[in-house]
């Protein structure tokens, strides 16, 4: 390096030359933080567990309960087309997708309160790399749990084939990584393990229970219906339904009952893909802003 | 130009502070730090809690902007480019930052990918660090089953896997137990010795500093002293003489009249204060006529050079308890891990 800046004869010469350096130990960095993600999700065998026992939990005991209290003239049943298991299976998924997204990114908070943030912080990467890092470690683990949800589907009356799960996976992408980069922009503003809490209670589980993933967002009281459409988690919920849904042999206009509608439109898959998308790069220029800052 | 300008600097001084400030709105943490450290040595940044060590240490490692004042590490400047300084420098800090979930290999993967040492030599120098840290048997054991001592060991492994010039440590001993406190001294000798690495540590440990090649005493943001331990030491004015004997009273004034000190007598035992011992305790042997029956010698302490420079004892009693409530905490977060 000194050798650079000799020949080139001026002091200007070696920051110019810098830059290239930062940005490929950036990209590596941004693989080893994923893969740390991975390995402590792989390695910590009982979180797998427990991660999936809750789906499971809502799935069977809440599905079959649902199930048979909705009569036959409600939206589900023998008229409806779909029993509420099949509608509530692709919204367990998501449910999963979710919860494991946020829980993933937010483990910033815990490499913080346990000193290994600063490791990462002090090393000759740029910043972003972490933010990105975090959020694609939170998407893999998302995607792993959601696709292991996908082996119910026989149990649950819903056939899935090849293509359907070809379509499912870029969908179920899309949403855990919205979520995974909001998961890491509220994790770049806390401090401290408290936060952690009130973020479980008055952020995820609302997003949860307004996303449509235990029930149809048509027909809601007025008030309800905008936070529903305010709720990103919803954009990334119904796409993964209606394609669940559409591999029954059902007609579409059936599907589409339940679809996300604004002002009675229903939105095309596309769409809510560009949203979810939208979503979850905002987040992350969050994220990367946040982490930019030097404390 | 600038290419000899860094070799220069390479042969000298690899750690240069001019007139370092950090203020924090209206407090000044610290208040104008010079000082110059040469390649190679162990240089110890002596202080009581809050007299601006870290505050030091963290500009250094440009995790922190100075208010005023400059630095350079490696020959270059930390605020203009603080990616390169750290790149060249190794960092320990006071509080632990592994991954207690990873293996200790693994902690030091994850390093040598964030600090882009090439994948060609990746295994053999995390082998040679496991091996010069004594971790080698442990490397695949999960760092929640380390202890204290071999968590500290690993840190300083990892902090010199990108072959840094500089390896900083902020109190790197503190909350260990004194046996461990001593081979973790031995360890980073022996890596000065086999990698020609500086290392600038910061310690308010006094019997500690003693190992250091050369220490900066800092007070209130400021350095009052600096130079090896015996320079320092050499400022309190000489060695410690106390003797005992069966008739005070007559070998005091002998010693009055004949060496020409005057004792401090307390109880049975004269107390004197003399230049250099090794020439006076012989003398007051062959020369007494009173009975000695004890002669102890001590030397003096860099306790007693702090005491001297500032009016205080270094560890305080709030220091004292700071300190405690410290190591309590860290074994607290230990166990809830």
């Amino acid at each position: 390096m000194s050798a650079k800046a000799t020949s080139a004869g001026a002091a200007q010469s070696t920051p110019a030359a810098m830059p290239v350096d930062i940005r490929m130990a950036s990209l590596r960095a941004i693989y080893i933080i994923w893969y740390r993600d991975l390995l402590r999700y792989w390695r910590d065998r009982w979180r797998l567990v427990a991660s999936l026992a809750q789906p499971l939990l809502f799935l069977v005991v809440f599905g079959s309960g649902l199930s048979s209290a909705l009569g036959r003239d409600s939206l589900f049943g023998a008229s409806g087309g779909f029993t509420y298991i099949q509608f509530v299976y692709p919204g367990i998924i998501g449910m999963a997708i979710l919860f494991t997204a946020i829980f993933g990114a937010m483990s910033i908070v815990w490499d913080r309160e346990f000193g290994f943030l600063k490791e990462v912080l002090v090393a000759p990467i740029d910043r972003w790399a972490v933010a990105i890092g975090k959020a694609l470690g939170g998407t893999t683990q998302a995607m792993i749990q959601g696709l292991i949800l996908l082996v119910l589907a026989p149990f649950v009356g819903v056939k899935l084939n090849v293509l359907t799960v070809a379509e499912l996976i870029p969908l179920a992408a899309l949403l855990a990584f919205g979520l995974s980069s909001f998961g890491v922009a509220l994790a770049s503003t806390m401090k401290s393990l408290q936060g952690f809490q009130v973020v479980m209670n008055f952020l995820m589980m609302p997003m949860f229970f307004l996303s449509g993933a235990l029930f149809p967002l048509t027909n809601l009281p007025g008030w309800m219906t905008v936070l529903t459409r305010l709720d990103p988690a919803s954009y990334g919920i119904d796409p993964l339904r209606r394609v669940v849904l559409s591999d029954s042999g059902r007609s579409s206009a059936l599907v589409e009952r339940f679809a996300l509608t604004i002002n009675g439109h229903v939105l095309a898959i596309p769409l809510e893909a560009g949203i979810m998308l939208a979503f979850g790069a905002l987040m992350l220029g969050i994220a990367v802003l946040m982490f930019q800052r030097r404390d | 130009m600038l290419g000899a300008w860094v070799n220069m600097t390479e042969a000298g001084a690899v750690i240069e502070a001019d007139g370092l400030v950090k203020r924090y709105g209206q407090l000044e943490a610290v208040r104008g730090i010079d000082l110059e450290v040469r390649r190679g040595e162990i240089f110890g940044f002596l202080g009581p809690n809050g007299a601006g060590k870290s505050t030091t240490i963290s500009i250094l490692c440009t995790l922190l902007t100075p208010s005023a004042g400059s630095a350079h590490v490696a020959g270059i400047d930390v605020m203009r480019d603080p990616a390169r300084v750290r790149q060249r420098i190794g960092l320990v800090f006071q509080d632990p930052s592994l991954d207690d979930q990873l293996t200790g290999r693994e902690n030091l993967e994850f390093h040598a990918f964030i600090y882009s040492v090439p994948a060609g030599e990746r295994d053999r120098r995390i082998d040679e660090m496991l091996a010069l840290l004594q971790l080698t048997d442990r490397a695949s054991s999960l760092v929640r089953t380390y202890s204290g001592g071999m968590k500290r060991r690993l840190e300083i492994a990892r902090g010199m896997l990108h072959q840094p010039q500089v390896l900083f440590l902020d109190e790197p001993t503190l909350g260990l137990d004194p046996q461990t406190r001593q081979s973790i001294w031995t360890h980073l000798n022996q890596l000065r010795d086999s990698k020609g690495i500086t290392i600038f540590m910061t310690t308010h440990y006094m019997d500690e500093a003693e190992f250091c090649d050369r220490i900066a005493i800092i007070d209130r943001g400021k350095i009052v002293a600096l130079g090896t331990p015996d320079e320092l030491k050499a400022m309190v004015g000489g060695d410690v003489v106390t003797i005992t004997s069966s008739r005070p009273g007559e070998a005091a004034a002998e010693i009055e009249s004949v060496l020409g000190v005057t004792p401090i007598r307390d109880d049975g035992s004269l107390r004197m204060e003399v230049p250099d011992a090794k020439v006076f305790v012989p003398r007051l042997v062959r020369e007494l006529s009173a009975p000695v029956d004890t002669v102890t010698l001590r030397r003096p302490s860099l306790d007693d050079v702090f005491l001297k420079l500032t009016g205080r004892a270094i560890r305080d009693e709030e220091a004292g308890t700071k300190d405690q409530m410290r190591a309590m905490a860290s074994r607290w977060m230990g166990r809830r891990r």
